[in-house]
């Protein structure tokens, strides 16, 4: 069953004071994303995702198109009920304590009254401060936290309700390597839990070891969608091969121009294909191999790709241009 | 009531209350205790009238203040620091949020009221001969509550603003509004004494801006003069009529609005 479907869902905005002039923020968007799934949405700044994810959650609306998220249009409120989400770099009432945040967001939830007793929704909010690493800061005002311990506290609101369907905008941006890791480890157990997972970011590694599928949009346009493995298929990654030695093979030289030597170090950049004809000439030379590392993942370069040609809006455009 | 408008009604106060609002009833103790000490000095039996007109038009004063600049920033400092999205994207309508930020500033409002009420009842007892109140002085209350009425609607219209307006703007168009509606009368006499086109003008005028001159009743309270229980029940139904339809206004706007 699709968790999420999104059928020409668009966005135009209106810029400017006395002459308005539309902008437009998304292209017809149509994607669909499988209950259970980890599905990440990727694009450099500017591309359209924050403005997705707002119209998903019913703080923009869309021009046009439509999405729905269980089967139920997304302006229903039973669908409010049923998702999370993290903003970007999320600012929260900084005079609360982060149990009184969590308590508020509870309470808006349908977590009061004759549905949950004052109890156990204390019981529940520090079982979910302990999840988020948070235990013993829960009296303690957010104006006080770091930039770490609110991303956490956002994570903590977004997931406090127990949703089906959690959607997180760059939850891993400004974060420490510790940080990320906790992200991600939190973004695993949510899948096996059996969540729903649609989170943006422009950090290709994250989305690489956590997703099992992935769209890329750029400039308001889809790029593409599927699994890495799919997207990858005809991309090939870069590698790093470093070795001692003060001289690059003549061999090394026709495969690639990116070599170099500094020290007494060498390194040259090839493709996967050359990786093996590279480690030959080492050998011929007698050249000592230190380290084989891949500069770029495939799904970065993909991402290059994607985000460097024209999308085909533009190229459109440009032909009518010139006719 | 929705369920929904209670915890934001409540985020609110605590929000007003942390941000150390309340700290101007320092500043109005300390002006009652002044006006109480001083008035017996340059006023001969006259200290009732002076502390009441005082005691109340500070009350007034205060609280519009607040309710201007605190309603202006209900919604726009909610969007500007992106508190609003996370509170958005659970099952909270767009107007229980106003509703729950009209009364949650409101109920700061009364809080304030009472306590600076207590402070003019207090200065009052200082200033009486045998340090006890008269029965005229139970008319202060009915004065309070108009002034309370007062509030009710600049909070709404502080909101209704700053639905659509950036917060300078709202706060200058607020307190215009407070300050032509509170000389609502004189403008009904122009248009009385008017002829034509400028008669049907300011006529309509007067219907548009909020009337603040038939809540204010200071003067004839601080000369012990009764208010009439019909004029409580008119101002009651007026003022709640007309915050009712500038949060009317103020949803209406913020349903339409794209969160940027």
């Amino acid at each position: 069953m699709n968790a999420l479907e999104i059928l020409a869902l668009e966005k135009v905005f209106s810029v400017g004071f006395w002459r308005k002039q539309p902008r437009r923020a998304l292209h017809p968007l149509t994607l669909s994303v499988q209950e259970g799934e980890v599905f990440g949405f990727l694009g450099p700044n500017g591309a359209g995702k924050t403005t997705t994810l707002k119209m998903l959650m019913g703080l923009v609306y869309p021009t046009g198109g439509s999405a729905k998220i269980f089967g139920m249009e997304i302006g229903d409120p039973r669908v409010k009920a049923q998702i999370g989400f993290l903003p970007e770099q999320p600012y929260f009432y900084d005079y609360l304590t982060a149990h009184e945040l969590l308590d508020y967001y509870a309470r808006l939830s349908g977590f009061a009254g004759a549905a949950v007793s004052g109890k156990e929704r204390k019981s529940r909010i520090e079982a979910m401060l302990a999840r988020v690493g948070l235990t013993g800061a829960g009296d303690v005002q957010l104006r006080k936290f770091s930039k770490g311990m609110l991303q956490r506290v956002g994570i903590a609101q977004a997931i406090l309700h127990d949703p089906k369907f959690v959607f997180l905008d760059e939850p891993m941006s400004g974060l420490d390597p510790i940080g990320r890791r906790e992200v991600r480890d939190l973004i695993e157990q949510l899948k096996r839990e059996g969540k729903t997972v649609f989170f943006s970011t422009h950090i290709l590694s994250d989305a690489e070891t956590l997703c099992d599928r992935v769209a890329v949009i750029n400039k308001g346009e889809l790029r593409g969608v599927g699994s890495v493995a799919e997207l990858t298929r005809n991309v090939q990654g870069k590698i790093e091969v470093a070795w001692h030695g003060m001289s690059v093979p003549a061999a090394l030289k026709t495969l690639t121009q990116e070599c170099s030597c500094a020290g007494d170090m060498g390194r040259a950049v090839v493709t996967e294909p050359q990786l093996d004809a590279a480690v030959d000439a080492l050998r011929r030379d007698n050249l000592r191999l230190i380290s084989v590392t891949p500069v770029r993942s495939t799904l970065e370069e993909y991402f290059v790709q994607q985000t460097k040609s024209q999308t085909p809006s533009q190229s459109n455009s440009q032909k009518g241009a010139y006719a | 009531m929705s369920a929904r408008v209670i915890p934001i009604a409540t985020n609110t106060f605590r929000e007003a209350v942390r941000d150390r609002v309340l700290y101007n009833l320092v500043a109005f103790a300390i002006l009652m205790a002044g006006a109480a000490v001083l008035v017996g000095q340059i006023s001969i039996n006259m200290e009732r009238l002076v502390v009441i007109n005082l005691g109340l038009a500070a009350v007034s004063l205060f609280g519009v203040v607040i309710a201007i600049f605190i309603g202006i920033g209900l919604v726009s400092k909610e969007i500007d620091k992106r508190t609003l999205y996370t509170v958005l994207s659970r099952p909270v309508r767009r107007w229980e949020f106003i509703v729950g930020k009209f009364l949650g500033l409101s109920g700061t409002l009364v809080v304030n009221s009472l306590c600076m009420a207590a402070g003019v009842y207090a200065a009052l007892i200082y200033v009486s001969d045998h340090h006890h109140l008269l029965m005229t002085d139970s008319y202060v209350l009915v004065a309070l509550y108009f002034i309370v009425l007062q509030f009710v609607m600049v909070t709404a219209l502080a909101l209704l603003f700053s639905s659509f307006s950036s917060p300078l703007l709202s706060a200058v168009f607020a307190f215009c509004l407070f300050l032509i509606g509170s000389f609502s009368e004189d403008l009904r006499g122009f248009a009385a004494m008017s002829q034509g086109l400028a008669r049907w003008v300011t006529t309509a005028i007067t219907y548009v801006i909020p009337n603040f001159s038939a809540l204010n009743v200071i003067s004839s309270v601080a000369h012990g003069e009764p208010v009439a229980a019909k004029l409580v029940v008119a101002n009651t139904a007026y003022a709640l009529f007309y915050a009712g339809m500038a949060l009317c206004g103020a949803v209406l706007i913020f349903e339409r609005r794209n969160l940027k």
